[in-house]
């Protein structure tokens, strides 16, 4: 593909097929501490390979994904605290195992957003497929519009946000961490779940084994403003905590009951 | 794993660029099924001419070939010619069968009934499988990439009003033609599936206790043989998905279509993938949205994924 800078200069940030736009140099290339601009990729012209390839050992700070066309793994693996927009749909774990990075996807994400992230902030403007934030151990995950099934299912610590609703199974064996759902959840919500946090807006369609509805204490309503604040939601009015519902464990899975020795 | 695309037109000037809207589609889940593709089209005139009935079969030699071109052009021309004459001869009066090939399956189409053409096709070649009958539906399978098929199948050039295709990455049955989705048992019906029935071999019993014959071991041909002993019942295609629900365990996402319809659902657990789009243009239905991203109107589309066991059904 043609550098969008000026063809006449050799510089050193463009990788693999990609392109360092000079007009929107960062602050940290003012440091000197990176050769750095945004750089670009356009997956119309170059592959994700390319692109994470880059990302893991990165030569700049700011980077943006032109024409992702809904390709898998965009993102994935990042170390370090980048700055990543996606202009477009992204398809299978995008900023999976993300560790750091600000990963912004103007677009919709399939299956696996942010599964396994460690830290970092990952949002999505439109919609995401299943099991997004699965087994994320930390940072952010917002999703501006609504989550699929099985919406942090297994989550270890991660927080997500949810601007719309949520689909069924979500939080299955939800470990630890918040999720809050400004609109709906669907049935089996919080299915065996341990120590994570749910709070939801709307309807909750049914409970999942072991999950149960809990008071929201004052210590809960100034968490759920921090996460919302967060995530860009104003924790007021319509949205002020005390609108949601708290769910979590009732802890009746937790231990070995003698009544059950027979199913063993 | 397999891949579903599937595409039904709304707007008729889009019904000359199918095809190359289907292939399109297709070669973005090529690695979900690399092993094998299927596709059917309803309203490919270069095969099925207006008026007609086409069947497709595949011919004995073809139906187990365990590789693209394991069976000789030479051999396969050969036996669609003789195919050709027997149709002929079996439908005195009729003008001469249109006999064209796509992959390993061959479609013969003739200005007479449906049940006329499968009946004399069966006459003429009883041991061919057929894959497809109808007014409208054309139904290719072969084995091999994907996106070779599609050029095999020539498909870009395939108009139409509705279309779909699965890519196939085996587990419950063989690698070969006779194993290919889509299953079509019912005249212009359509099944693809992605997942596994877990209780086929009970329904299969059943099914055939009722007097349905199987062509292949394939599981999703089951799901094909319940729907169509249904709609056969005079049930409607969303109220014939809703009873598979309750009869079928396993996973599934099913694709189906009629002479004027075009169906999903999934089962309850819902995790083989399934994405929908719609437009005033178009509906289009896929595993996953790279396979949407290129229709025209994609941008304003509407874009949902199906809920579990929830039935979505469009007519013409």
């Amino acid at each position: 593909m043609a550098p969008l800078s000026d063809p006449g200069t050799v510089d050193p940030a463009t990788v693999g097929g990609a392109a360092v736009e000079a007009a929107t140099l960062t602050e940290s290339a003012a440091d000197g501490a990176r050769t750095a601009g945004t750089v670009t990729f356009d997956l119309a012209a170059t592959t994700v390979r390319a692109l994470n390839s880059e990302l893991h050992a990165p030569s700049a700070t700011s980077y943006e994904v032109l024409r992702p066309q809904g390709a898998h793994a965009i993102a994935a693996g990042v170390h370090a605290p980048l700055t990543v927009d996606i202009r477009g749909h992204a398809g299978y774990y995008c900023a999976g195992m993300n560790d750091g990075a600000t990963v912004t996807v103007h677009g919709s994400v399939g299956t696996g957003v942010a599964e396994n992230m460690m830290s970092g902030v990952v949002r999505v403007r439109g919609d995401a497929s299943q099991s997004a934030g699965a087994t994320g151990h930390g940072g952010l995950l917002v999703i501006e519009g609504s989550a699929s099934m099985r919406c942090g299912i297994s989550m270890k610590g991660i927080d997500i946000v949810v601007g719309g609703d949520i689909g069924p199974m979500s939080a299955f064996m939800a470990q630890a961490g918040r999720l809050v759902v400004c609109g709906d959840a669907g049935d089996g919500l919080g299915d065996s779940i341990y120590e994570a946090r749910i709070y939801v807006r709307g309807a909750a369609g049914g409970l999942g084994a072991d999950c149960v509805e809990k008071e929201l204490r004052p210590e809960h309503a100034a968490e759920l403003a921090e996460l919302l604040t967060a995530a860009g939601i104003e924790p007021t009015g319509a949205y002020a905590p005390t609108r949601f519902r708290r769910y979590g464990s009732a802890r009746r899975l937790y231990h070995f009951a003698t009544h059950n020795s027979a199913a063993y | 794993m397999c891949g579903i695309v599937g595409l039904h037109l709304r707007d008729p000037e889009l019904y000359p660029q199918l095809g190359r809207l289907l292939e399109t589609m297709l070669c973005q889940v090529a690695e979900r099924g690399p092993d094998s593709a299927g596709v059917a089209v309803y309203g490919d005139r270069r095969r099925c001419p207006e008026g007609h009935a086409a069947v497709s079969v595949l011919l004995p030699m073809a139906a187990g070939a365990p590789a693209p071109g394991a069976v000789s052009a030479a051999v396969l021309d050969a036996a669609r010619a003789e195919l050709s004459a027997a149709v002929r001869a079996a439908l005195p009066g009729e003008p001469e069968p249109v006999v064209t090939a796509a992959g390993a399956t061959t479609v013969i189409a003739a200005p007479v009934a449906v049940d006329t053409l499968v009946d004399a096709v069966r006459r003429s070649a009883p041991a061919a499988m057929i894959v497809g009958s109808g007014l409208d539906l054309t139904v290719y399978k072969d084995v091999g990439n994907p996106r070779d098929l599609a050029v095999t199948y020539d498909l870009a050039n395939a108009q139409g009003w509705q279309g779909l295709a699965h890519t196939r990455m085996a587990t419950e049955s063989a690698v070969v033609p006779a194993g290919c989705h889509p299953f079509s048992v019912g005249p212009d019906q359509c099944l693809v599936h992605n997942g596994s029935f877990a209780n086929h071999a009970t329904i299969r019993r059943e099914l055939e206790a009722e007097g349905a014959r199987f062509d292949s071991e394939n599981d999703s041909e089951v799901g094909a043989r319940f729907v169509a002993a249904r709609l056969a019942e005079g049930v409607d295609l969303d109220k014939a998905l809703r009873l598979l629900c309750e009869r079928f365990d396993g996973f599934y996402t099913l694709l189906v279509t009629s002479d004027d319809g075009f169906a999903i659902v999934r089962d309850a657990i819902a995790c083989k993938p399934a994405i929908i789009a719609e437009t005033g243009a178009w509906v289009a239905m896929a595993s996953e949205f790279r396979a949407l991203a290129d229709l025209p109107g994609i941008d304003t589309a509407r874009i949902y994924e199906p809920e579990p066991e929830r039935v979505y059904a469009w007519h013409r």
